[in-house]
Order: C-alpha cells, then sequence, then structure tokens
C-alpha cells in the first residue's frame, strides 16, 4: 500500500515561494487501478514525481509498504517496485529501444521484447533496433515508453498523461493495452489522466485541484463534481 | 606473437586467429605476417618504412587487413601505407594500431595512409586506436589520412579512439570528384589527463560529389578534445559536418566546424553540440534501477557505441 501523509511541496517563483501541492494525505490500496484527474497546474505530476522520487517534497512522509521511502532516491524506489511512465519521454542518442527495454525487463523477462511493443501497437520489427532519438516522433516515443514501463512488471506503476501525443487512431488501442494491465492485475496502476475513456475503467478516482485533494472515491462519486463534458471543477 | 600482442590484436581488429583474406601484421617496426591473394598484391615500400595495396578492378567482397601492434617501450615509428583500388571494387580495409607501454619511454606511431579510390568503387575503412599499458611512458598515435575519390566512388572511414592514447593528432584530407561521396564516423572518449585533436579537410570538388563528418566523443577527467574541420564546396554538392560531444568531470571540448561554399549550388551544413549528459536521461534511467553512475555509464557506452 502506498501512502502519502501530509505531502507539501513549495518551489521558488521568482523570489516567492509557491505551493505546488499543499498538505496531501492519500492512501491508495493494492491492486488498484487509480486516475488522478483534475484541472492543468493542479499539482498532479508533481505528486506523480514525489511518488518516483523524482521532485522531493518540502514536507510530510511517503509510505510505501510499511516502509518510508521519502528519503529515498529514485533508483532505491525502482528497485522496490515503483515504475514511472514520463509524460514527456527522454530521448537517448545511441540507445536503442531494445536497449530499454532489455534494461527494464532485466534478467527474467518474461516476454520477448517484441511482445511489448506489439502490445502498444508498434511493429516490433521496425522498431527493435531504433535509436530513441529525434528521428522518432512524439507518438513513436510515448508508446515505446509505455512499452517500457510496462516490461517492468513493477509491484505500483505510475503513467502521466499516457495519452498526451497518441494520435486518435492509436488511442483505443491505447485504452485496451490498461484494461488488459487491469485485467492481468499487475499491482497498483496511477494514470494521470484527463480522458473519459480511462477514466471509466479506473476503480477509483482521486481529483487534485490548487495543489489539494478534492476528492478520492469511486467514478459515481467524483464524475458529478465536474460539469457537462468538459473538466471544469466545481471546487476552483 | 606473445599474449600481449595478441591481446592488442584482439582490441584493434577483433582477430584471435589469422584472419582471412590479404593481410599484413607489423608488430614492434617489422612484419610479422603477410598474405596477398588473387585479387590483392601487398609490397613493401623501398623507400620508405611501409607497405603498398594494390587492389585489382572489379574485386568484391574482399578485405584486407592491416593492424600494427606495439609492445616495446620507447619506439617511435612513422609508417606509410598506400592502397590503390581499381575500378568497380567494394572491398573492407582494417587498419588500428595498439600500443601496450610498460615502460617509461614514450611510444608514438604515427600512420601515413593514403587512399586512391579508383572509379564507381565502394571502400570501406575501419580503424581502431588503442593503447594500455602500466608504465609511465607516453602513447602517442598521431593518423593522417588523405583520400582520393574518383568519380561515382564511395569511402566510409569509421574510427575508433576508446583508451588508454594519451595523445593524437588525427589528419584527414580529401578530394572528392564527381558524383562521389566521403562518409567519416569517428568515435572518441578520453580521461586522465589526455589530449584528442581531429582535422578534416574535405575538398568538394566534383559535381554531385557529398561528404558527412560526424564526430561523437566523450571527454572525462581532465582531458581535453578539439574538433576542426574544414568543408570546401568548389561545385554543385551537398557537404554536412556534425561534432557532438558529452563532457564529464573537468573535460574540455572545443568544436571549430567551418564550411567554405565557393559555388552557388553548394549547399553547406554544420552543427556542433557541446554539454554534458543530461539530467533528464539519468533521470529516466535512474527510474529503471540503475544507479547514477551506472546510468552514465550506459549513456556514454550507447552515445559511442
Amino acid at each position: 500500500m502506498l501512502e502519502l501523509q501530509n505531502i507539501s511541496y513549495i518551489v521558488d517563483d521568482e523570489g516567492k515561494d509557491k505551493d505546488i501541492l499543499k498538505d496531501v494525505s492519500l492512501k491508495l490500496d493494492d491492486d488498484k487501478f487509480f486516475v488522478i484527474t483534475g484541472p492543468n497546474g493542479g499539482g498532479k505530476s508533481s505528486l506523480a514525481k514525489i511518488i518516483a522520487g523524482i521532485y522531493k517534497p518540502t514536507s510530510g512522509k511517503i509510505i510505501y509498504d510499511g516502509t518510508d521511502i521519502t528519503d529515498m532516491s529514485i533508483t532505491d524506489r525502482a528497485k522496490m517496485g515503483i515504475g514511472f511512465a514520463f509524460q514527456q519521454p527522454v530521448r537517448f542518442k545511441g540507445l536503442t529501444v531494445k536497449d530499454l527495454l532489455e534494461l527494464a525487463a532485466g534478467k527474467e523477462m518474461k516476454a520477448s521484447a517484441c511482445d511489448y511493443l506489439s502490445e502498444v501497437g508498434l511493429c516490433a520489427h521496425d522498431y527493435i533496433n531504433r535509436e530513441i532519438n529525434a528521428s522518432l516522433s512524439g507518438g513513436e516515443l510515448k508508446r515505446i515508453e509505455i512499452a517500457i514501463t510496462i516490461a517492468r512488471g513493477t509491484k505500483l506503476t505510475i503513467f502521466d498523461e499516457p495519452e498526451a501525443g497518441i494520435d486518435l487512431w492509436s488511442f483505443s488501442n491505447l485504452i485496451k493495452v490498461f484494461e488488459d494491465l487491469k485485467k492481468k492485475t499487475m499491482g497498483s496502476i496511477i494514470i494521470i489522466s484527463h480522458q473519459e475513456r480511462i477514466i471509466n475503467i479506473a476503480d477509483e478516482l482521486i481529483l487534485i485541484a490548487n495543489g489539494e485533494v478534492v476528492k478520492q472515491g469511486t467514478k459515481e462519486e467524483i464524475m458529478p463534481l465536474f460539469t457537462g463534458t468538459s473538466f471544469k471543477c466545481k471546487f476552483k | 606473437m606473445d599474449k600481449i600482442q595478441e591481446n592488442l590484436l584482439a582490441e584493434i581488429a577483433g582477430l584471435h586467429e589469422i584472419p582471412t583474406g590479404a593481410y599484413n601484421i607489423r608488430a614492434n617496426g617489422e612484419g610479422a605476417g603477410r598474405r596477398s591473394t588473387e585479387h590483392i598484391e601487398i609490397t613493401t615500400k623501398q623507400d620508405k618504412p611501409g607497405i603498398d595495396i594494390h587492389i585489382a578492378d572489379n574485386t568484391v567482397r574482399e578485405s584486407v587487413h592491416i593492424p600494427v601492434i606495439i609492445s616495446e617501450t620507447g619506439l617511435t615509428e612513422s609508417v606509410y601505407n598506400d592502397f590503390f583500388i581499381g575500378k568497380n571494387c567494394d572491398v573492407t580495409i582494417i587498419a588500428g594500431c595498439g600500443i601496450h607501454n610498460c615502460g617509461t619511454q614514450k611510444s608514438e606511431h604515427d600512420g601515413i595512409h593514403t587512399f586512391f579510390v579508383g572509379e564507381n568503387s565502394k571502400v570501406r575503412y575501419v580503424e581502431k586506436h588503442y593503447g594500455e599499458g602500466d608504465g609511465n611512458g607516453e602513447i602517442v598515435l598521431n593518423p593522417q589520412t588523405i583520400v582520393h575519390l574518383a568519380a561515382g566512388s564511395y569511402l566510409e572511414m569509421d574510427t575508433v579512439q576508446i583508451k588508454g592514447v594519451d595523445s593524437t593528432i588525427r589528419t584527414t584530407v580529401a578530394d572528392v570528384a564527381d558524383n562521389a561521396t566521403l562518409i567519416i564516423s569517428e568515435k572518441i572518449m578520453t580521461h586522465g589527463k589526455q589530449h584528442a585533436e581531429t582535422d578534416f579537410t574535405v575538398d568538394l570538388n566534383g559535381e554531385g560529389s557529398s561528404t558527412n563528418v560526424i564526430s561523437r566523443s566523450v571527454a572525462r577527467d581532465d582531458s581535453t578534445q578539439l574538433f576542426k574541420s574544414n568543408i570546401r564546396g568548389n561545385n554543385k554538392c551537398a557537404g554536412h559536418s556534425e561534432c557532438d560531444a558529452i563532457i564529464m568531470d573537468n573535460g574540455q571540448v572545443g568544436a571549430v566546424p567551418k564550411v567554405e561554399a565557393n559555388c552557388v549550388d553548394a549547399s553547406l551544413i554544420h552543427e556542433a553540440a557541446i554539454g554534458k549528459i543530461a539530467g533528464e536521461q539519468i533521470i529516466k534511467l535512474m527510474s529503471l534501477g540503475l544507479t547514477e553512475e551506472e546510468a552514465e555509464e550506459m549513456i556514454v557506452n550507447g552515445f559511442l557505441k
């Protein structure tokens, strides 16, 4: 189980303190599918990066499976079974898709590297030896990032806006990827998303706005907080 | 050949046994083995140290290995190797120099390679430099490559210097005729107090001629590097040079790319990017379970792969 206790995150904004997250407390049970949603700039991505260890909270504690991981490095958290798919995947000159897939899957690679690519709708033959460099489009990079993250098979996996940069044609496939993940009960999954179809497959939703948790609950409890089809938050 | 020499051969040429095809092995300033073939003839120069390699017209899918190894300390030599490649050939030439210096004196090998590539021939030239040794003697390699490309010919030159060379100045001069292409790809990693300099001058003389000069390098510790390139477009041609360098610790890299268009139809581009490893690359690999040091290592190895 992942527990966030009174997490605050303050950054320097031209000499002034800016609150990105204010006293956020959450409990996320094992083997559930969570979607964190809410308006842009509300603190969702910062929260995800704090869980992965990329950002360090100004105050508060993160407890994972009973261990206080607040001061642990990104590496140690990764080794404990936390996976993170970046919203904007990183490019590497010289490293190939295969290099990162093999690193992610580790020695006990359950499926072949090609299977992970097929899962995200990429023809393995065309991509496996490609460099993860500027020759790949944003959408291709994004799908490779998701494949790499799935290949890790971690107990807690965070996807930061996986739909961003994915074309409409591929979007249905992406939903299927997450539906399959859910069926396989691959540990807990946290997805930061604005997409209704992703929200629809969540066990629980967490609505974050202005750096605060507005509400954590089921879709039926959270969705009425949005008006119409837009994601305008009543609490803003 | 002793164990040290065998190891040097494996490092620079990937050779664990006598190669197939033509070869000439030079060890400590002397010939240590040679084989000519039906289409490739290797002869000793009479006027200065070195060899002439004559490759007959229409020789295809053949290779020549000409490794040089030095395991004696204090040996300094300049060697002239000239390649005369006929028309319509498709050959691979594997050169390289490995030095093991366990003494206190400087060991230096300066290889001057001249290529005369015949019309419509295709040549892949691979050169690897490697130094090792537990002494304080300096290891110096100053290769010079002179390339004359006839009409329609193609030469691809891959050079690698990853380890152990204290000082190197690489000079490459080329002239490229009609519809001929020269591709140069170099990979360098320096560490300690090493210094590496590369200087490429390419004259695109022919109509439709082209070149692509790509340098990827990593400078670690207190090492220094300088990349110079000058592409002169003297006809309707296309030229591109790219210097991409990672600096670590106190490493320093300078890049002086120059392009000179002497014809209105010349199209020339140069790019240079020098910087430390992007923080987000390290973070990504750490999120896959590597430590910061392991992440750096993987990024550097991939960059120079």
